[in-house]
């Protein structure tokens, strides 16, 4: 990231030399930071409307119900954790709080898991065959409902911004498959 | 097809905000009081994220008003053309495996240049909406438990970043094209 900023803005001023517009750059540069703030206020009703409604499902049990359905499945992508009960439930909060939107609470989940699972693990150093599927799936971000996307699409006023839900979810879905897929068949590559 | 599952978008949501409550009324939860605190974190967030926002929509602001972005296309479109990519979500594909919030940023960037209902701003949402930030997530939950070999994990979430962007182009063209 550090590489990509600062390679962008010298870009951007090479470019405007030659291009001979640094009057349109430096003024773009003034009040596009203006406009980002602008956005990040926007999103706030959207977001705490969302945060609200998740929190209800949160305190009435709701996730927890889900997270037990989700865990026999589990077993199947995750062999190793037979044996712990522990690091297969935290698992199944983390996948369950992070379909429903909800990141913040996902993050600890996640965190617990992988120290039940380092507690198993033969060299500390080194990540386990359920640690690395663990962490492929997570980069693949499943999610119901994209709500930071909603909210910036529809503070930007789009027609209807609920109609990015099922394109996303299918293509949620396709990334989070083609991850357990790798990482599956990289597993005995990677001794 | 396409049109069912576009009426089934609109209904996702209500849907899953009646059963919020539904349950929330069969297991007597305090639900205004859980809304209530929930909806705190909506502030927390929006504010946390301003930093990242300002640093990354600036450097894609200015990358497109020095005209470097028309370079860029330029060079790119053959492939763009062929595969019918708006030139604007380049930047976005490389940034949304290094960081979710400048992804948010270049989206909010891609909608000030093309337009809040045009395609390249629905292309953008679907890929930040499809993916969480690889390097990021790496770096938590390995780091918090002191793992130094990653072994394959990153490689395979990258490809299926990789694959999740080809998959985002596709059915963005059958959507809304």
């Amino acid at each position: 990231m550090n590489y990509i900023f600062i390679f962008l803005i010298l870009i951007s001023f090479i470019c405007a030399i030659l291009n001979n517009r640094m009057d349109i750059v430096v003024n773009e540069m003034l009040r596009s930071s203006q406009r980002a703030v602008e956005i990040a206020f926007g999103l706030i009703g959207i977001m705490a409307f969302w945060l609200g409604i998740v929190n209800i499902a949160k305190k009435s049990g709701l996730v927890d119900i889900f997270s037990k359905l989700i865990k026999k499945p589990l077993l199947l992508i995750f062999p190793d954790l037979k044996k712990n009960n522990d690091a297969l439930s935290n698992i199944a909060l983390n996948i369950t709080a992070n379909a429903m939107g909800l990141a913040n609470a996902a993050t600890p989940f996640g965190i617990k898991a992988m120290e039940d699972m380092q507690k198993e693990n033969q060299n500390k150093q080194k990540a386990t065959n359920s640690m690395c599927t663990f962490l492929a799936i997570n980069t693949a971000g499943f999610q119901i409902v994209p709500a930071v996307v909603i909210a910036i699409l529809s503070a930007a006023k789009m027609d209807n911004p609920s109609q990015i839900i099922i394109p996303t979810l299918i293509v949620t879905t396709i990334a989070f498959v083609s991850a357990l897929f790798f990482v599956k068949a990289l597993e005995r590559f990677y001794k | 097809m396409i049109k069912f599952l576009n009426t089934l978008s609109i209904f996702i949501l209500p849907f899953i905000i009646v059963v919020i409550l539904c349950f929330a009324l069969y297991k007597k939860t305090p639900a205004y009081e859980c809304f209530v605190e929930g909806a705190k974190d909506g502030f927390n967030i929006a504010v946390r994220i301003i930093p990242y926002l300002v640093a990354i929509i600036v450097c894609a602001a200015m990358f497109r008003a020095s005209g470097a972005i028309d370079i860029l296309s330029g060079i790119l479109k053959p492939v763009l053309n062929y595969f019918k990519i708006p030139a604007e979500t380049t930047i976005l594909m490389v940034t949304r495996s290094l960081s979710g919030s400048a992804s948010l940023g270049v989206l909010s960037d891609i909608i000030s240049a093309t337009g809040v209902n045009s395609y390249a701003t629905k292309l953008a949402a679907v890929i930040t909406g499809s993916s969480e930030t690889t390097f990021y997530v790496a770096s938590v939950y390995f780091g918090a438990v002191g793992i130094k070999k990653f072994r394959h994990a990153l490689l395979a979430g990258i490809l299926a970043d990789i694959v999740g962007i080809i998959a985002a182009i596709w059915i963005c063209s059958i959507f809304f094209l």
